[in-house]
């Protein structure tokens, strides 16, 4: 013979698999988001793969624990301003060679020997681009879960 | 890989089904997963136009470290649609998020997401 | 010795397809999306396509299906019968297929390392990356650097789809100004006409009742 448990008991003791196993995923979801940044230059990977994954983990922990626990480590405003700071340094990179004497995201100039520049000009807008791609995912998440469903 | 034009002609298919489900179907979620689908076959005929037959992934490795152990230059794969189609996922992915939340306000002034209510209503 | 994988995966992918036309439970359709999206993956990398397979495996398959979910929780799982025919959209579908079959009929057959598209500025990309930028992977130093213009408009693209969302779908109205009977005054949010008719003789504050503020529900 069978008893059923009460619904509010159920739910409780179901949820714990899951927030373990998020607790216990999300670090390593994060690392691996910059590690598919920094060696975006020697194997596949890049700003946006890593901008999403990155993403990705906050909206598994805003999934599992709750909108206002989520909104608690990383409210809504903050994930406004990384869409937009990473244009920013992505168009500062730009001016900062036209300041230092070549053209317009020219990363040549930007240390003592061209290489060295590229390199420094493509670590610089790879970071803008995961900025401004893990605020836009996270961003356009918030605003699709906060909406509560309007029933006729 | 000797298939000749085989490759195209199925991701013509591909782009079919999509553009079939976008403009037969009424539902606008569905419209859009149809969409969806759409931009993933044209994604999939510019990299496959990309292919070189006997070329790898265009990652710049040495002579000596080639998997097949002959000596000579590496032939990589073209990667510049490679490129082009990394822009064409993310945009595609805006304007999927976009049309999504234009959904979410259509639902909620006019009560359904199906194209033929929503023009009913509004005549 | 690859070709199989090659067929196996594109007929895996025409009928998820076909599968997502038929299907009007729209839970299944947008799990199928999900599917077609990380088997074209699949099909990216034996296209040696991996920056690619990486990106639609990340967007297609995680971003796209989280934010189709989050719609259906918003406005619903079932999709009404089709009432119109069939015909016309079919008759569209294979005009437009044959047209562009008819459109691929002349070109250089597939993997054809002669092709046009492999001729003038990718093997000069291939071939001054190790002088010019010195890192291995050639499709970042493309983007980032030969091509930082388009990547710089891509960035922008998402930051305008991120302010676009939030402006239809944000919550969280602001207090704001209205010139309201020869002064501006600031206005809490949701706060009608009456009461600012009422109370603006106190210097208290009002609004009209326009939802100016970012899509908040009346």
């Amino acid at each position: 013979m069978r008893t059923v448990k009460p619904a509010t008991e159920a739910r409780v003791n179901d949820r714990v698999i899951l927030r373990v196993g998020a607790k216990i995923l999300i670090p390593f979801i994060l690392i691996f988001a910059l590690y598919v940044q920094f060696h975006g230059e020697y194997g596949p990977g890049g700003g946006f793969q890593a901008g999403v994954i990155f993403a990705a983990a906050f909206i598994l922990y805003a999934l599992i624990y709750g909108l206002d626990a989520a909104f608690r480590v990383m409210p809504p405003q903050a994930a406004y301003a990384c869409g937009a700071f990473g244009v920013s340094l992505y168009l500062l990179v730009g001016f900062a060679g036209m300041a230092l004497g070549g053209e317009f995201l020219n990363y040549n100039v930007l240390a003592h020997d061209p290489v060295h520049g590229q390199h420094y000009g493509i670590i610089a807008i790879e970071l803008g681009v995961l900025i401004t791609v893990f605020g836009a995912m996270v961003g356009i998440f918030y605003a699709f879960a906060g909406r509560r469903r309007l029933d006729p | 890989m000797a298939l000749g034009l085989f490759n195209y002609w199925a991701v013509i298919v591909l782009m079919m089904v999509g553009f079939y489900t976008l403009i037969a179907r009424g539902n606008l979620v569905k419209k859009l997963i149809g969409l969806n689908i759409f931009q993933t076959s044209v994604i999939l005929m510019y990299v496959s136009f990309g292919k070189v037959a006997e070329g790898t992934v265009p990652i710049l490795m040495d002579a000596a470290h080639r998997s097949d152990g002959a000596m000579g230059p590496v032939l990589y794969s073209n990667p510049i649609p490679h490129v082009l189609m990394l822009t064409a996922i993310v945009v595609g992915v805006a304007t999927l998020s976009l049309g999504l939340s234009l959904v979410v306000r259509i639902n909620e002034a006019f009560g359904t997401i199906e194209e033929d209510e929503i023009r009913d209503e509004s005549l | 010795m690859t070709w199989w994988v090659d067929i196996f995966l594109l007929v895996l992918l025409a009928v998820t397809g076909v599968a997502v036309i038929r299907t009007r439970n729209l839970f299944v359709a947008v799990m199928l999306a999900g599917i077609y999206s990380l088997v074209s993956a699949a099909l990216f990398v034996v296209m040696d396509a991996v920056d690619v397979a990486f990106t639609e495996a990340a967007v297609g398959a995680g971003i796209s299906t989280v934010l189709l979910l989050g719609t259906l929780a918003l406005v619903g799982h079932e999709e009404r019968a089709p009432r119109r025919s069939a015909l016309l959209p079919l008759f569209v579908v294979f005009v437009t297929g044959g047209v562009l079959v008819y459109g691929t009929s002349q070109m250089p057959p597939f993997g054809d390392a002669a092709n046009p598209a492999h001729q003038h500025v990718a093997p000069y990309y291939l071939e001054e990356s190790a002088r010019d930028i010195d890192i291995p992977n050639v499709v970042t130093s493309v983007l980032a650097s030969y091509r930082g213009y388009d990547t710089m408009g891509e960035t922008a693209v998402i930051f305008t789809a991120m302010v676009g969302v939030l402006l239809l779908l944000a919550r969280g109205p602001m207090p704001r100004r209205v010139f309201h009977e020869g002064k501006w005054i600031t206005v809490r949010p949701r706060t009608t006409r009456e009461e600012l008719e009422g109370a603006v003789g106190g210097g208290a504050l009002g609004a009209d009742g326009e939802t100016g503020d970012g899509g908040a529900r009346e």
